[in-house]
């Protein structure tokens, strides 16, 4: 590794989930190919955001980065070092520095703690400070996450969906982390709450110099947050680039139909905005198309797209990277 | 409104729907007015239990009674009442007239019978046919929504067909019987951005084939904003403010609308800067402030929003606020920032 500015590098990894089925025997019914083969690297103090529809594989590869897991093949450097190949101890220390905020506010706190147990929880297993500098330190979590300290005795039903968020990140912030996978964070909440939510992450990483992993389907709110963006589509990553490149200038047509599919809340410019709709549905990742997996539904294809893969290739001269995994990389669709 | 406009194909007249629960009386929705042209799509949009759903299920009369209630209020279609309807009258206008799309496609399609029957069932429901005929006329809107694979897919059963596939069938059961009026509730939030794009094209351009209504509920102002014609605001039960889609979108005058066009992420939009959000939460239904019910997350709130909820009044020709300010929004004198 020759960049040191990297703080997580993912390397072919894969994870395939073996499905059974049949009443005694449990007979192999497939494979689903979550994530199939993707390399991607994170460097230090960026938000790198990665899209892509339901299915394509972002929540597991977030899942397999913890080893919550466990991946199938290939590799994931933190630090330089490998996580897949670290023993239970080395593990446990690396969970420290990388935490995780979950999509759903409602199922990821446990109902029956109070929100100062859950918070003090990942504290008490990593055996930081006595009971009560514990309290005191869950209080200052509290505040920083813009809730009132008082309430460290409430339980989660008594907050609002964006309330139950801002605890999930005093909970990932407790052990004051360097990564944070951020798993959907926003797309459970209302509009307004959104905004509060994604404000308070771009301040506490400013504040504490942090990293982001943001996981997301909604393109305009990782626009908003990422330096860069990966777009995956059926387990594979088919485009990667600066935000502004990605959004200005597409070149995978996965990525420009999925741009403009999204409708822009302004009536005038959508008016004028010519749409491109993508046919057909997501295909199933059991058994996913040949060639190019986005091929059946691409109004680019070409033979060669059913017949063999393309590789993520870079296209940017100018010295920035921007890597797009198709044969026809640029051409309009 | 302007009662003179025979364009009007529904109007809604100070709808209150309430829910009798253990905690207390929830004002689901609360005093709301608006009204439906010919061919138009009007957008509703608001956050979670502001109202909108309940909205719509009240103007089929679809509210579980108890816990709730329509206590108050008119449903106007083509000048009758909905809500003077007997249970046979209603049951011959539910589904031909007025029909409906539910948010989620996994649920709202019956899992024990075929694709095809549940369409059929629609025919044969509301009008004098025989099944033959129902079928033909099934196999044609199974087209026309764009099932691919008919035969086969005609008698396949719900589970066998993807998310965006069932919202084809459950749009081609609503418009089985031609309905002057479609309401869509969230009818693309449980599918991906692409699928979405599909069944939105496809429901503007059945409306365009059936000249029909549609009123269409969504959180997405995107959505809005390619779709609706008119849009109505609503926060915590109340319609907060109505126009055509330019007007809410261009000069909104009521904060919360404000606030809303602020806080939302664009993808049209060059620099990576803080969003406004609006502060706080929405309130409580079962207890909610005294005064305006957005007043404690307003930027603009002043003594006199204290004292009494605002009413819903036209401030300019077809453009209706709740506001005590609003006024000074049309007018210039109170600034909204620029987007």
């Amino acid at each position: 590794m020759t960049d040191n500015n990297k703080l997580l590098e993912v390397k072919n990894l894969k994870k395939y989930f073996n499905l059974r089925g049949g009443f005694l025997f449990q007979k192999s019914q497939g494979t689903v190919k979550a994530v199939d083969d993707i390399s991607f690297f994170i460097r230090k103090g960026e938000t790198f955001g990665l899209v892509g529809e339901s299915g394509c594989g972002k929540s597991t590869t977030s899942r397999v980065i913890l080893k919550l897991t466990a991946p199938t093949s290939g590799h994931a450097y933190y630090k330089g070092e490998d996580i897949f190949k670290m023993n239970n101890h080395e593990l446990f220390k690396m969970r420290r520095e990388i935490q995780i905020i979950f999509q759903d506010p409602y199922a990821s706190l446990s109902p029956r703690m109070t929100v100062g147990d859950i918070i003090s929880e990942p504290l008490e297993i990593h055996r930081i400070s006595d009971k009560k500098s514990r309290i005191s330190k869950v209080k200052e979590l509290l505040k920083t996450v813009g809730l009132n300290p008082e309430h460290i005795n409430r339980y989660p039903h008594e907050f609002s969906g964006g309330q139950r968020q801002r605890i999930g990140i005093a909970r990932a912030l407790a052990l004051t982390p360097k990564l944070i996978l951020c798993d959907e964070p926003v797309s459970a909440l209302d509009v307004s709450v959104q905004a509060q939510i994604l404000n308070l992450m771009n301040g506490l990483q400013k504040e504490f110099d942090l990293t982001y992993l943001f996981i997301a389907h909604d393109l305009s709110v990782v626009k908003h947050v990422s330096n860069r963006v990966a777009v995956m589509y059926l387990g594979k990553i088919v485009e990667v680039a600066n935000s502004e490149d990605l959004y200005k200038s597409p070149l995978h047509p996965y990525t420009m139909g999925l741009l403009s599919a999204v409708p822009i809340p302004d009536p005038e410019a959508e008016k004028q905005r010519k749409r491109i709709i993508l046919e057909g549905d997501v295909p199933s990742p059991i058994d996913p198309p040949s060639g190019c997996r986005f091929h059946p539904r691409c109004p680019n294809a070409q033979e060669i797209c059913s017949k063999s893969e393309p590789e993520l290739k870079n296209y940017d001269l100018s010295g920035n990277e921007h890597l797009a995994a198709c044969f026809f990389a640029g051409k309009p669709i | 409104m302007d009662s003179t406009d025979n364009n009007k194909i529904l109007e809604v007249k100070n709808l209150k729907t309430y829910f009798y629960t253990d905690g207390g009386v929830v004002k689901a929705v609360d005093g709301v007015s608006f009204d439906l042209k010919v061919m138009e799509t009007l957008g509703i949009v608001g956050e979670t239990g502001s109202g909108k759903s309940v909205t719509a299920l009240s103007i089929l009369r679809l509210i579980k009674q108890p816990p709730g209630k329509i206590v108050e209020g008119e449903i106007l279609f083509n000048g009758n009442n909905i809500l003077d309807m007997n249970i046979r009258e209603l049951q011959d206008f539910r589904g031909n007239r007025i029909s409906m799309i539910f948010q989620d496609p996994m649920t709202s399609l019956n899992p024990v019978f075929t694709v095809g029957n549940q369409i059929m069932e629609a025919i044969i429901a509301h009008r004098n046919v025989d099944k033959k005929t129902a079928r033909i006329e099934s196999y044609k809107l199974l087209e026309m929504v764009g099932i691919p694979d008919l035969k086969r897919r005609f008698t396949s059963y719900p589970h066998e067909f993807s998310g965006g596939m069932r919202q084809r069938v459950m749009i081609a059961m609503a418009i089985a019987n031609s309905p002057d009026i479609l309401i869509a509730d969230e009818p693309t939030t449980a599918l991906d951005v692409t699928i979405q794009a599909q069944i939105l094209e496809l429901m503007e351009e059945l409306k365009e084939k059936t000249n029909s209504s549609i009123i269409i509920i969504t959180h997405d102002l995107g959505v809005v904003a390619k779709y609706a014609d008119r849009v109505m605001v609503m926060y915590a039960g109340k319609a907060v403010e109505f126009s055509d889609v330019g007007t809410i979108f261009y000069k909104p005058c009521h904060p919360y609308t404000l606030g809303l066009m602020e806080s939302i992420t664009r993808l049209d939009e060059t620099k990576r800067e803080q969003l406004k959000p609006i502060e706080g939460t929405p309130p409580s239904l079962i207890d909610l402030p005294e005064g305006c019910v957005f007043r404690l997350r307003c930027r603009y709130a002043i003594e006199k929003c204290r004292k009494e909820y605002p009413p819903f009044v036209e401030i300019e020709k077809g453009h209706f606020a709740a506001c005590v300010r609003a006024q000074e929004f049309l007018s210039g004198s109170l600034s909204r920032v620029k987007k």
